[in-house]
């Protein structure tokens, strides 16, 4: 079966941070899946997001990036929201289902680099992992308050909006262009989606022994995003 | 100018789990019936196991009828209700059965009779203060037939626990007899399941699987469940999920007696002088239609069958259709679902691949199931103990204090704890108020400028005792199961909206108290009847379809058998 792992990207860190969703790494991601075809099948092609992003600057999705990066970071345990794409999908969605929060990310990501700036010193990406870490707990706590930083309401509902979303784009279908090499779900230990699982991939499923399926919904064929159209 | 149709025998307004199962003995008993739906058709194609569309956005609701109709909601009249944040139904043929947990329970025997057999057994003191709770007009065994019927004809899979008076000790020993088993065998188990069962069993609790329709073997034509994981919020991409899309409504269209007409939007019931019903209005975007009828059903959910009656006033019946008593909306309840118990084990559950409906009951505390003698309560409630989970809700699990849910701590611990939660669902016995009903809202309106509906419900002392006590027993489970956590939810406050609302037009052999008779219909305009939960006058401690499904049976069947008493 596939390596479980798949953290050998052919990009460094530091470029895929730099251009979060930005135009490069829309052409960097894929090409790390391609470069793995025991990962990812080739139909796979078809539901890895590609094209320029829609919504967010180069500049918002580099701090977005850096927030996601703390926020499911990748570690010794292997890659984590970044990698999976979870900018990108939040990028998607705010072209979608997430419409009506454009303007609650663009006003948020500006008021988390200002907050950063206005508390430690410099903008959010430059900091330390740890002071970024600490910065993020403000943010979450509902701390990061004062008129010239500009959170709309508690800046703890921000938080808790990228993280929301953020969990999505890590561990929902990966169709919607988030969990990437199936990133999100090996952090789980999920193991896939299955249109059936037999009495004995259950008991494997128990013993550990049941190799993950390693697909999107959408590539069994069988179904229509749209949905209920006469 | 409203488009005026050709007459009807029946007109059903709603094809979901309701009204969709009453057209089929209507249908072939050769009626000429009108299923009006203000959804569409939904099918496999529409179900991908996909847990973003699913449960994170606003599919399968294409029509989103119940979202613009949501009800207000506030605990206690002293209050200013606040619009819900979503609408707990659909809109589609087949209804909110497309992706419900089709747990499909029979009521208790005890539920029918909760005023005399507690009064019997305890005292009439014992009935909660401020309750206008009533024994139903008929007992468990008058139901048994439909119960049966249903079960044969959905496709129903369990295990027997009372076949004519005996008792099987693999099924529920509490359940009232019935005449056969299930057509179907229980749905599987997991080795978590079999666990939960045998500490159950070390406490001398009587753990059984639970109903569901979902076939659990071929049946009809479509095959077994596929255990796929996401049949919470889900459609079933294998027709194994036994919704009256795929049974009841297309025998009914094969008769050549129903005609389904879909996106059709009902808003008022017509009566003439005599206060007899004469049809509906309807809407299709902006076309209007009267579709005459000798027979109008009323099948939408709860809070739309109220507001319909509330919103058809006429001079025959000034304050709402069949509300000439002021009955309509009360006698409201919100099952009481919440006040869960939910634990961390030190071992994986391999849960991945369940369902809601897959997993161990305990009846033993439910219902009059033991003794209250020393209690603070009467009736009590079911441990369903099921397995469920998908990849995003479990990453959204609680850290219990361990982690702040973010960083590279967290990722730890997910890694590890990510198949180890679980939480209890527990159904309590909620009874009827008089300080808790339906309304209309003064002030909120839907697109069209109809109010929408206003909830006014709390828990009561009696509710709030039983998850007290049931809560207990969960506790009890978990620490047997060497849980490492265990957290309980609060006990119960408002109501709110819910996806068992039982009331509003509840029924009842007297008409100063009850909406209508024990066939279902209206004790007013006799030739109207209400289909679903609305009807029903107690909850019981477990899932109310089935119970409504029966009784939709029961209410066709007795239409067709007194065709000619009700329609002319």
């Amino acid at each position: 079966m596939a390596d479980p792992t798949p953290n050998r990207t052919p990009i460094s860190r530091r470029d895929l941070l730099k251009s979060a969703g930005a135009a490069g790494a829309a052409a960097l991601i894929p090409g790390g899946v391609t470069a793995e075809p025991a990962v990812v099948p080739a139909e796979r092609a078809a539901v890895v997001p590609t094209g320029p992003l829609m919504n967010l600057t180069a500049q918002e999705t580099e701090i977005l990036g850096a927030m996601v990066d703390r926020l499911i970071p990748s570690d010794d345990m292997g890659p984590g929201a970044l990698e999976a794409g979870a900018v990108r999908f939040i990028d998607r969605a705010l072209s979608e289902a997430e419409s009506d929060s454009v303007d609650t990310y663009r006003t948020g990501i500006a008021a988390l680099d200002r907050y950063s700036r206005y508390s430690r010193g410099a903008p959010f990406v430059e900091l330390s992992e740890r002071d970024k870490d600490s910065v993020l707990i403000d943010v979450q706590l509902g701390a990061a308050t004062g008129a010239e930083v500009g959170f709309v309401g508690s800046s703890g509902s921000f938080f808790n909006m990228v993280k929301s979303h953020t969990w999505q784009g890590t561990f929902g279908d990966p169709m919607y262009g988030g969990n990437i090499n199936f990133i999100g779900w090996d952090i789980l230990g999920y193991p896939g989606v299955r249109m059936r699982v037999s009495d004995e991939d259950q008991r494997d499923m128990e013993a550990g022994q049941l190799p993950p399926a390693r697909r999107s919904a959408y590539e069994y064929g069988q179904f229509q995003m749209t949905g209920g159209e006469e | 100018m409203a488009t005026q149709l050709r007459s009807a025998d029946v007109v059903v307004v709603g094809l979901g789990a309701a009204g969709g199962v009453a057209v089929q003995p209507l249908a072939e008993a050769g009626l000429d019936v009108v299923g009006l739906e203000a959804g569409t058709w939904l099918d496999r194609r529409d179900f991908a196991p996909d847990e973003i569309r699913n449960n994170y956005r606003s599919w399968p609701m294409l029509v989103k009828k119940t979202e613009q109709e949501r009800p207000t909601s506030r605990a206690t009249s002293a209050q200013t209700a606040n619009r819900i944040g979503s609408h707990p139904m659909m809109n589609a043929v087949g209804g909110t059965a497309l992706h419900y947990w089709a747990q499909s329970w029979r009521l208790n025997p005890w539920d029918f009779q909760v005023v005399s057999r507690t009064t019997q057994r305890y005292g009439a003191s014992r009935i909660p203060a401020g309750s206008t709770v009533e024994d139903w007009p008929f007992g468990y065994d008058e139901l048994e037939p439909y119960y049966d019927r249903v079960e044969h004809e959905i496709g129903v899979s369990g295990q027997a626990g009372n076949i004519r008076g005996e008792i099987d000790g693999r099924g529920n020993r509490f359940e009232g007899p019935r005449k056969r088993g299930y057509p179907m065998p229980a749905l599987r188990w997991t080795a978590f399941n079999e666990r939960m069962a045998d500490v159950a069993r070390g406490l001398a609790w009587h753990p059984f699987p639970g109903p569901a329709a979902i076939n659990s073997t071929a049946y009809q034509g479509r095959p077994g469940c596929g255990y796929h994981g996401f049949c919470n919020k889900g459609g079933c991409p294998v027709d194994a999920k036994n919704s009256p899309h795929l049974t009841t409504i297309p025998r009914a269209v094969d008769t050549g007696n129903l005609r389904v007409v879909t996106r059709a939007h009902v808003t008022t019931i017509e009566v003439d002088a005599n206060g007899r019903a004469t049809g509906v209005n309807y809407l299709i975007g902006n076309n209007e239609y009267f579709q005459p009828a000798k027979v109008v059903l009323i099948a939408s959910y709860t809070y739309e069958n109220t507001r319909l009656l509330l919103l058809s006033k006429s001079p025959a019946y000034p304050n709402g259709l069949s509300n000439n008593h002021g009955q309509v909306g009360r006698h409201y309840l919100s099952h009481h679902q919440g006040a869960g118990v939910g634990a961390l084990l030190p071992y994986d559950t391999g849960a991945w691949y369940g369902l809601p409906a897959q997993g161990v009951a305990v009846d033993d505390f439910a219902d009059d199931n033991f003794d209250h003698s020393g209690l603070e309560f009467i009736g009590g409630g079911n441990l369903w103990a099921m397995s469920d989970r998908r990849p995003i809700s479990a990453a959204n699990m609680s850290t219990y204090g361990r982690s702040r849910g973010w960083g590279s701590e967290w990722k730890r611990f997910i890694r590890e704890n990510g198949d180890r939660t679980h939480s209890f669902y527990i159904q309590k016995t909620t009874l009827p108020y008089e300080a808790n009903y339906l309304d209309l809202d003064p002030q909120v309106t839907d697109p069209l400028g109809f109010p929408v509906i206003r909830i006014t419900g709390q828990y009561q002392e009696n509710e709030r005792a039983i998850a007290t006590f049931t809560q207990d027993k969960a506790v009890e489970w978990y620490r047997e199961l060497g849980a490492t956590e265990i957290t309980r939810g609060g006990v119960g406050g408002s109501m709110g909206a819910s996806t068992h609302a039982y009331g509003g037009t509840r029924m009842g052999d007297d008409p100063e108290t009850n909406v209508v008779d024990r066939w279902g219909f209206s004790h007013e305009a006799p030739n109207v009847g209400v289909l679903g939960a609305s009807v029903m006058g107690t909850s019981g401690a477990r899932n109310p379809t089935l119970t409504a499904q029966a009784l939709s049976w029961r209410t066709a069947q007795h239409l067709v058998d007194a065709w000619s008493d009700i329609a002319d």
